[in-house]
């Protein structure tokens, strides 16, 4: 299939870009490289700067501290027109006074191109999105799906060498969010863009991203791909934030060929070292890691059953240990456990991982 | 994407032109006889007055142009597109501030008489010369300058690197500086002036200790008191009137079923379209000496009323006819602004109806009603029209200001002092009244629909607010019928004789020979001159007022609190010392519009801007911030986003602020009954000159015209630019039309 959009990606590199509003520094000074034809998605809790960071990409707000570069170029201090980027609001703000192709031509317009040619591109990038023949219509005559493409086409059409969304989906119902979320990435795999996408939720992060940067107050929290995040997260804070985690202190007592020993009460087990020392060590134990062990044998973590749901695919146990308190998912391919028993747990290493403390 | 094209029109370069034009080409100062085409190239003249800057500095010796050329050479490289960013600005912040600095400071040093100030004359020596008022080629200069300094700025990365933005809020601190300040500044210098053998310390305290302002003779005897006293006597008799009748209206319009609610709402409209005397026309006709009442009760009782009705009491009672209205409008939007949940709260903890308005409703209200107490304190502070129909010897502030400047005295220095008090205590009333509003949080308006009715008023209160208000409107209509029955008569109280005699005097329309219509009535000139200017005006106000409250809303630079403030502190001068102030300043170069059209427009629009702001403010806060800056992102330019995007969905405000501005424009008098002149006159000092004369009759066919004419103008101006809809209703219209033909 011939596209009838040309891409021109390129990479997006920030040298010690900050941001700061008198006294309050919405983004510290931070470094990132995000590569051309990639989609790096920014994640993080409300007010941590994700948003603010990429308005700085896009130039609608203007760094305070630092360099900006996209494609080698220095744009710093550019205007928001002058940056060939484009971006998909999360209100998507279509202009509700002008057509479904006009919305799309505006931007063409604007870079002085002639009113019928910029209306056989707009109507040429509604087909790619999906929008064949929408285009006399008005936004407010289509739904959340739809408008949401619209949006889309009318930052692609300008052939950007960035393509930002912030928070997209957040206007949309789950079901939808879904499909849009796969719909974005096919696209983006499809015209080989670059990608900066805001999001706060992390099951959309993990399905979209080629990587994902992790914010958390105004600063970097790690940079990885979703795999990496997942399982070597090097903070609680992102082994936290990514997925459902139990956080334990425990302590190692013995690191040999980078495989450290780890004790948590009577259970000892055997982890990448990951170039701690022995002593003590933030454990993260993921919930579906948790297993319950056959009665009666030494060796293990002793624990009650403190609370038991039943959730038709699994049942999610609380249990009560001496290390902490502990939920599992998917514990229970043996018998099913009462409240009050009294048990022992054992953990699969590949979901357990340590973070220095 | 190709490069967008360079574009001439409007980049720095274009502004550099223009300035270079007005400095070199175009007469630099103002001709008297108007400007022809032939006139326009200006290098070369003989007469020096009519020449270019240039020119002028070249072959006629006038060396103060020199530093205005220079700075204009400076800017030159900055100027061009050559050179990086941060030289670029270098050179144009150098060239166009210095550029500024010199053709003010230029315009500023020498008068009409020669050098303006005593040192410059000892450092240079006598001067043989003088110039007159600036011109089209100084406004050019000026202009263009003014731009480069504000390019220079963005250059910098001020502003966001946005040139637009830099430019406009260039222009609006230059006319802010120019209009407002200034002149109030200059005025206020006057009271220093040294009047015959007192220095300027005597002078000044003579004039600001005078009995005649501060007396109070009035306490002990019947002489009357100082006219500060005057003044705040009936602004807070007349606010504290207006705003109880208000708050009845209020009640009853908001919280009972009376069956004349929406009637009682059209109240709300007079204030806009009545000509500010129609109301003490009306009191003349009915309790003057030879009014209504007066005969009756003579004829009835041999009794002679007098003249009651000029002074305090005339004063005061007009004044809380046209006032109400103005609380009234206010006072419906606090008491709908008061949760009903709160009240209802009150109700299920067992409170009375009667202790549920005094303990919650009442006290949720206080802030509202001290806004609308001090609204109408400021209008009343600022009214010159019903003082000066029926003030008599009650003198107040404006009016006395007024007779100081056109009396006999011509006493610039007292007036001067007075408009210095009137100043003060404005602005006094309206830092309270911001400070008021802004404590008002506790109102509860939030963008949620409130659960819950609004409660019906207790009876005693009920039977207060109808005794108190229904009355009132009676009486408001049956003043406006006399008012305007009184264009119908010959002679009111003498010769009852019905009449069109007023209405041919003022607006006869012959048939010359030729077959041409000749305008020969009395009052067409004024008429036409209002419209013009008022039509004129009124786009410019409501330009200016939404890049204002678009600059105040949607950007954020340094300063911008300073801006917003300055803004909103022009809206707190009475009208009576603008006028003043302008004639003042622009009586003599370097700015000497005195006796032209362009001092009433600008006086119109700046007295009217705070109506374009407000609304404009109010609508753009409606508007998701993300529209303009999704048109930013599709590289728009500022400019263009403002144009496509934001001014297209600001129709409605729009429209108020045109409607507005024209309606105030056409019945303002304060302030350009002292600007006008024989060829610029304005209806309302027509009318009030024949007010003055005892042509009552005339004075009133004029309003009566004049108001149905506004309220054309109100409708015409609505179906012009009309409400287009926005998408979201077009929409809906399709939707509903199923639901009702199901129904």
């Amino acid at each position: 299939m011939t596209l009838p959009l040309q891409t021109r990606s390129a990479e997006v590199r920030l040298q010690g870009v900050g941001k700061r509003y008198g006294q309050i520094q919405a983004v510290k000074p931070l470094d990132l490289v995000i590569e051309g034809g990639t989609l790096v998605t920014l994640l993080g809790p409300s007010g941590c700067g994700k948003t603010t960071l990429l308005r700085l990409i896009a130039g609608l707000e203007q760094a305070t501290e630092g360099q900006l570069f996209i494609g080698g170029r220095d744009v710093t201090l550019l205007p928001a027109g002058e940056r060939n980027v484009s971006m998909v609001f999360q209100s998507y703000a279509l202009f509700p006074h002008m057509s479904v192709l006009d919305n799309v031509a505006y931007g063409l317009v604007s870079s002085g191109l002639r009113k019928r040619e910029a209306h056989v591109r707009a109507e040429a990038t509604l087909e790619v999105v999906g929008l064949k023949g929408f285009g006399t219509r008005l936004p407010s005559e289509m739904s959340g799906g739809q408008q949401q493409r619209v949006a889309v086409a009318r930052a692609l059409v300008l052939e950007p060498e960035v393509l930002l969304f912030d928070e997209p989906l957040s206007n949309l119902d789950a079901r939808l969010r879904r499909s849009m979320r796969e719909e974005i990435r096919a696209l983006q795999q499809r015209l080989g863009l670059t990608v900066v996408y805001v999001t706060h939720d992390q099951a959309e992060a993990l399905a979209v991203s080629d990587k994902i940067v992790v914010m958390r107050n105004a600063e970097i929290a790690q940079v990885g791909t979703p795999e990496e995040l997942y399982t070597q997260p090097n903070s609680v804070f992102v082994a936290t934030f990514m997925g459902e985690a139990n956080h334990i202190r425990g302590r190692i007592e013995a690191v040999e060929d980078g495989v450290a020993r780890v004790a948590l009460d009577a259970l000892r087990i055997d982890l990448p070292a990951r170039g701690m020392a022995p002593g003590e060590v933030d454990i993260v134990v993921r919930p579906e890691a948790v297993r319950i062990g056959p009665d009666g044998q030494g060796g293990m973590l002793p624990a009650t059953v403190s609370r038991a749901t039943y959730m038709g695919s699994h049942t999610e146990y609380y249990f009560a240990t001496p290390v902490g308190d502990l939920f599992s998912l998917g514990a229970d391919r043996l018998a099913r456990r009462m409240v009050g028993d009294a048990i022992g747990l054992h953990f699969d290493p590949e979901g357990v991982v340590l973070v220095r403390p | 994407m190709k490069a967008r094209p360079m574009r001439f029109a409007g980049s720095t370069l274009f502004f550099w032109t223009l300035a270079a034009i007005g400095t070199a080409l175009v007469p630099w100062h103002m001709q008297q006889d108007g400007l022809s085409a032939g006139g326009l190239m200006a290098l070369g003249q003989q007469d020096p007055e009519a020449a270019s800057a240039l020119w002028q500095a070249m072959a006629h010796g006038r060396f103060w142009f020199w530093p205005v050329v220079a700075c204009l050479v400076l800017a030159l490289p900055g100027a061009l597109p050559a050179a990086t960013a941060s030289r670029r600005a270098g050179f144009l912040l150098a060239g166009g501030g210095l550029g500024l600095a010199a053709i003010v400071a230029q315009g500023l040093a020498i008068g009409v008489m020669g050098w303006s100030f005593p040192w410059l004359e000892t450092t240079f020596g006598e001067l043989g010369d003088r110039q007159f008022g600036i011109g089209l080629g100084a406004c050019m200069a000026f202009i263009g300058c003014l731009v480069m300094l504000t390019d220079g700025l963005a250059l910098r990365g001020l502003f966001r690197g946005d040139r637009f933005v830099s430019g406009a809020v260039g222009l609006l601190v230059a006319s802010i500086v120019i209009f407002t300040a200034w002149p109030v500044l200059t005025m206020l210098s006057q009271m220093f002036t040294p009047r015959g053998d007192l220095g300027v310390g005597a002078a000044l305290a003579d004039r600001l200790f005078d009995r005649k302002i501060w007396g109070l003779a009035c306490l002990g005897s019947s002489v009357n008191c100082g006219v500060f006293w005057n003044t705040l006597a009936l602004a807070t008799s007349t606010a504290t009137a207006a705003t109880i009748l208000g708050l009845c209206f209020a009640l009853i319009v908001t919280r009972t079923a009376f069956p004349a609610k929406r009637a009682m709402r059209l109240l709300t409209v007079l204030p806009i379209i009545t000509p500010p005397f129609v109301i003490g026309l009306g009191l003349i006709l009915i309790f003057g000496r030879s009014g209504v009442v007066n005969q009756l009760v003579e004829a009835t009782f041999g009794v002679q009323l007098g003249r009651w009705i000029y002074g305090f009491d005339g004063v005061f009672l007009a004044q809380v006819f046209s006032f109400t209205p103005t609380a009234f409008l206010v006072l419906i939007g606090v008491v709908e602004g008061i949760s009903p949940t709160m009240e209802e709260a009150s109700q299920t903890l067992r409170a009375s109806k009667m202790r549920t308005f005094r303990s919650v409703t009442l006290p949720l209200m206080i802030p509202g009603l001290a806004n609308a107490w001090l609204v109408v304190f400021v209008e009343s502070l600022a009214d010159f029209g019903n003082p000066i129909v029926l003030g008599g010897s009650y003198g107040v502030l404006s009016t006395e200001i007024f007779f100081a400047v056109v009396g006999a005295q011509q006493d610039f220095g007292r007036a001067a002092v007075l408009a210095g008090i009137m100043l003060v205590v404005g602005l006094c009333a309206f830092l309270l009244q911001r400070a008021v509003v802004g404590r008002r949080s506790y109102v509860s308006v939030t963008g949620k629909g409130d659960a819950g009715l609004q409660q019906t008023l207790p009876r005693p209160v009920k039977i207060v607010a109808f005794a108190v208000a229904i009355p009132w409107a009676i009486l408001t209509v049956t003043v406006y019928c006399m008012a305007l029955a009184g264009a119908f008569v010959r002679v009111w109280g003498r010769d009852w004789t019905p009449t069109l005699s007023h209405f041919r005097r003022a607006f006869a329309i012959e048939w010359a020979p030729d077959g041409r219509m000749l305008f020969s009535g009395g009052a067409w000139h004024s008429l036409f001159t209002t419209i013009e200017l008022a039509a004129t005006a009124a786009p410019i106000t409501a330009s200016i007022g939404l890049l204002a409250a678009w600059v105040l809303t949607r950007q954020r630079f340094v300063g911008r609190t300073a801006l917003e403030f300055s803004l909103m502190l022009t809206f707190a001068v009475p009208g009576t010392v603008i006028g003043v102030a302008y004639i003042l300043t622009y009586n003599i170069p370097p700015l000497e519009i005195t006796g032209t059209a362009m001092i009433l427009i600008a006086c119109f629009v700046f007295r009217n801007l705070p109506v374009g702001v407000r609304s404009g403010v109010a609508a753009m806060s409606q508007l998701d911030k993300s529209l303009d800056e999704a048109a930013i992102t599709l590289r728009a330019s500022t400019f263009r986003a403002l144009t496509t995007i934001v001014l297209p969905l600001l129709k409605p405000a729009i429209v108020t602020a045109l409607v507005y501005s024209f309606v105030r424009a056409m019945t303002t008098v304060s302030a350009v009954i002292f600007l006008v002149s024989a060829e610029y006159e304005m209806a309302t000092v027509f009318i009030i000159n024949r007010v003055i004369n005892g042509d009552y009759g005339l004075a009133i066919a004029y309003c009566a015209v004049l108001i149905v004419l506004m309220m054309t103008a109100i409708g015409l101006i609505n179906l012009l630019v009309g409400r287009r809809k926005l998408g979201r209703r077009v929409a809906a219209a399709p939707a509903a039309l199923p639901v009702g033909g199901r129904a």
